[in-house]
């Protein structure tokens, strides 16, 4: 069963092997609001932990999402901006935003898990 | 931050807060932006908008100094009657955009921004001759009600006959306890709608009985900026402000041609007859996009002519709409740009406003 995890900025990743399903979390989706448009990145993209591969936009703000890891764009979730509905399933139900093929698996090790996710948040306003 | 008379009805409803003009407002209700945009457009929304200031101007000597204030004339309003103007400085640049209403030969009421109602009621203050005094209705709240039930709801909830109050114009009734209630025929969203004045202590009670109704939903400050931008209403801060010109901005339609003499006089007069360097446009996305106030106009060669001054999603078209300000030459509707973002250049055209129909209920049809 495979694990999620979570970053500070709000995202999350259902890992898959060695491939990171990235999303954003129910936190951050509530704080945007109503979705309108979300920015793809291009598939074979090779990105580096924090860079900001995607955005999403609700009729309040764009957020960008940044990636977890270092790795390689290898599939943009191409339903989702006719569909943004999609944003509030679960990573592994279509609610991914992006696959990243990682180079270095060990980066995941200082994600969070559910529950310290869970204790960060209580500690937001 | 200040509250309105209605800030407990809108932490009741579950209101999303926020700051604005130094109050604590509701952004959104609980069914969201959309939702509440689109209710208001099929059915009707109420809005608080106490935060923005009321006023009143009188004296002998008000029609000249409103006419020394505005580019407007006020000398042949007929009494009840409302007309949207400007307030200009010495460099004909606006201070505010705002609804005067003539409420006797020497009496006007207004409503003016929350965001300027300081610096306004300063300025007025400054320039007010010993003939005219002013009076800051800080004890009545303002409910604007708006969507195409609006008469419907008046009627059954208020009890008040609004069936033959022409658009832009105001009537005096009584509010549920007999005192003074302020109704006008006005609004900002493009539907048929009035806003009504009634005092602080009796606005919740009002608010609640409005809301009860069930064509009637309460609509946030986030919705209430969608419902404008629809429109191409301009929005003191982004659209206007102290370097615009009305001429510039689109609102030459308030620049009365037999008054002289006001401040900015020599500026408006000179755009008007040999025209302005940028102009107010309104612009839609053809690709896909959102683009946000502050967001460069390019031309067809990637230059930068202008910039958005507003800017989101439209729920009624699903697209991308904004307003901007570019060259003369590119401000005809149907004129190609490009909208930068975040470095990509979306592509763009002017549109002709309203970007959905407007159904107030215009007063050229009762002219006689």
């Amino acid at each position: 069963m495979a694990e999620m995890k979570y970053t500070k900025d709000h995202e999350c990743i259902y890992v898959d092997g060695d491939v990171a399903w990235v999303g954003i979390t129910d936190y951050a989706r509530e704080a945007l609001g109503d979705l309108v448009y979300v920015e793809l990145p291009e598939v074979g993209k090779s990105v580096s932990k924090g860079d900001d591969f995607a955005v999403v936009e609700s009729v309040k703000t764009a957020a960008e999402v940044y990636s977890p890891v270092d790795g390689k764009v290898v599939e943009a979730n191409d339903n989702m901006p006719d569909d943004l509905e999609l944003i509030t399933k679960a990573l592994n139900e279509g609610g991914w935003i992006a696959k990243i093929k990682m180079s270095d698996a060990s980066q995941l090790d200082g994600l969070m898990n559910e529950a310290a996710y869970k204790d960060y948040l209580s500690e937001l306003d | 931050m200040k509250e309105t008379a209605l800030h407990n009805a809108h932490i009741r409803a579950g209101a999303k807060m926020g700051e604005f003009a130094g109050y604590d407002m509701p952004l959104y209700y609980p069914p969201g932006v959309i939702k509440e945009h689109e209710w208001v457009r099929s059915n009707a929304g109420i809005f608080d908008v106490s935060h923005m200031g009321q006023i009143t101007l009188k004296g002998e000597g008000v029609v000249q100094f409103l006419e020394t204030l505005t580019p407007s004339a006020f000398e042949p309003k007929a009494h009840g009657r409302a007309q949207y103007t400007v307030l200009l400085n010495e460099e004909g640049g606006i201070i505010d955009d705002l609804i005067i209403t003539r409420v006797s030969d020497n009496e006007f009421y207004a409503v003016i921004n929350a965001g300027c109602k300081d610096k306004d009621i300063a300025w007025i203050k400054s320039k007010m001759p010993d003939d005219v005094r002013i009076i800051t209705h800080t004890d009545r709240a303002l409910i604007a009600i708006q969507g195409a039930w609006s008469e419907r709801v008046l009627h059954e909830v208020l009890g008040v006959e609004a069936h033959d109050l022409p658009y832009m114009h105001m009537m005096k009734t009584e509010a549920p306890d007999g005192s003074e209630m302020l109704v006008s025929r006005v609004g900002y969203t493009g539907e048929d709608g009035f806003e009504i004045s009634v005092y602080n202590e009796l606005a919740e009670e009002v608010w609640d009985k409005l809301a009860d109704h069930n064509v009637v939903k309460p609509v946030g400050l986030a919705a209430r900026d969608s419902l404008r931008l629809e429109m191409g209403y301009a929005l003191y801060g982004h659209e206007i402000d102290a370097t615009t010109s009305p001429v510039e901005a689109g609102s030459s339609w308030i620049i009365s041609k037999k008054t002289s003499g006001y401040f900015g006089y020599d500026r408006i007069q000179k755009e008007l007859s040999e025209g302005t360097r940028r102009k107010l446009v309104a612009i839609k996305l053809i690709d896909k996009g959102i683009a946000r106030e502050g967001a460069e106009i390019h031309n067809e060669n990637d230059q930068a002519v202008g910039v958005l001054t507003s800017g989101g999603h439209s729920p009624i078209l699903k697209a991308s709409i904004g307003m901007g300000y570019v060259p003369p030459e590119l401000s005809a509707p149907g004129s190609k740009v490009f909208v930068n973002v975040r470095g990509r250049n979306i592509a763009a055209e002017v549109a002709s406003l309203p970007f959905v129909p407007s159904k107030v209920k215009s007063i050229k049809k009762n002219a006689a």
